[in-house]
């Protein structure tokens, strides 16, 4: 079980990306809880500048623009 | 954009080749199209049942002849954009303004203001973040101003519309006016006006990401993912500046122009600004309308102020702020730059 937070205000990409954790989480077979973090406050003081944002079991991995789907697979069965 | 890497990082593959041989294509393909740009307007106006010389024919020839022009002109722009950008990012800019109190620091905040990819949702954690690592707010402000500003977008379609003279000269004043609003701002000490919990807020958490070692290919595909991101947003707003532009052209009379916009009439430059600070479009939308505006004899110190207010002051944007600036910090902030679009406007039209 990894919890994946997901950081930006509610933009179309922050949806994506959200979409493309929950995909690669079913492709690997990785049970994940998503949580989105969309507030301002929240996500500067995960010290995240460019949005969306990642962070797989509070670590951050990853900031600005959608991320790359073979490093998501990385980073969740890390 | 900033991303930790597992695997050691670059690798070629064989599909890179296609990666350059489709960017030059596309660039030749760019390129013969731009040039046969009034020979396609002039035919597909010719399809249409009205004189080319009447009002209507005037209209639909400019809008014909905008919409490829704009359209094509934004992707070049756009993905040469995307790929210089992206050896910068938040993170880098924020290290190299760190600490810059020094006078320099505006104009090189101004600079990066430019360089650097953000798009304007995320301003208000790029504000905190900024702020939290001790950047002075003023060299923050000079940032967020220049960004929108002297945007690539706009300085490129500019020149490609309107001509390098004015284009030049808008960089040059908008660049100022970028440096200058943040040096004053940054000389009222106005961090008291920021909200409470911002102040609070000391030197936040910061991120450490290792860089990201990208390889020419994941450049050019940050370019074309760029293109078709901003591209498939804002050509609706590019498709209304077009048909604006092409009423103005093709019905506005001159004298009327004249009258309401020309040099003669001081007061066109304060209305041009106030007008344009609820106006919400972008560059792309407002560029086909000065073009149409300079057409027809409005005076270039109302319409550089115009297009600096629709672009630089934008409510939404201000809205966004709202979150960590309090009404009297944005009031303060709208003031000193519109002092500044004002100044450029004033000048312009006295010079010329």
């Amino acid at each position: 079980m990894k919890t994946v937070k997901v950081y930006g205000p509610g933009c179309k990409r922050c949806e994506t990306t959200e979409a493309m954790v929950r995909d690669a989480a079913a492709r690997l077979g990785i049970e994940v809880e998503v949580e989105k973090v969309t507030d301002a406050r929240s996500i500067a003081m995960a010290g995240v500048m460019s949005t969306p944002g990642l962070s797989v079991d509070g670590k951050l991995v990853h900031a600005g623009g959608l991320p790359d789907a073979g490093k998501l697979e990385g980073w969740l069965s890390a | 954009m900033t991303t930790e890497t597992h695997e050691s990082g670059v690798h070629t593959n064989p599909s890179d080749w296609l990666w350059y041989a489709g960017v030059m294509a596309a660039a030749v393909a760019w390129w013969l199209l731009y040039g046969q740009l009034i020979p396609i307007s002039e035919w597909a106006t010719s399809l249409f049942p009205v004189d080319r010389h009447s009002h209507t024919g005037e209209a639909i020839a400019f809008f014909l002849y905008d919409v490829p022009k704009v359209l094509l002109l934004l992707t070049g722009i756009v993905f040469v954009t995307g790929v210089l950008r992206s050896w910068f990012s938040p993170e880098k800019t924020r290290a190299i303004l760190a600490g810059k109190r020094q006078v320099w620091g505006y104009p090189l905040a101004a600079l990066l203001g430019v360089l650097t990819p953000f798009c304007s949702c995320s301003s208000v954690p790029l504000f905190i973040g900024f702020v939290s690592a001790g950047i002075p707010l003023g060299v923050t402000f000079s940032f967020l101003i220049a960004g929108p500003m002297v945007g690539p977008v706009g300085l490129g379609l500019l020149y490609g519309l309107v001509g390098w003279e004015i284009a030049t000269i808008y960089l040059v004043f908008g660049f100022t006016i970028a440096t200058v609003a943040g040096f004053v701002l940054g000389r009222m000490g106005l961090e008291r006006h920021l909200q409470d919990w911002v102040r609070e807020l000391n030197a936040g958490p910061v991120g450490d990401l290792p860089e990201e070692r990208l390889t020419m290919v994941d450049r050019l595909r940050i370019g074309a993912e760029q293109v078709r991101e901003i591209v498939g947003k804002v050509w609706i707003w590019v498709l209304i500046g077009i048909g604006i532009g092409a009423a103005i052209h093709g019905y506005v009379p001159e004298e009327m122009m004249l009258r309401i916009m020309g040099g003669e009439a001081w007061w066109s430059v304060p209305a041009a600004v106030a007008l344009g600070i609820p106006m919400y479009t972008n560059a792309a939308g407002v560029i086909p309308i000065v073009e149409a505006l300079l057409g027809k004899g409005a005076a270039l110190g109302t319409t550089l102020a115009f297009m600096m207010s629709v672009i630089a002051l934008s409510l939404p944007e201000m809205i966004i702020l709202k979150q960590v600036l309090t009404l009297r910090l944005i009031a303060i902030f709208i003031a000193v730059v519109a002092s500044g679009i004002l100044a450029t406007g004033f000048l312009f039209n006295f010079l010329l």
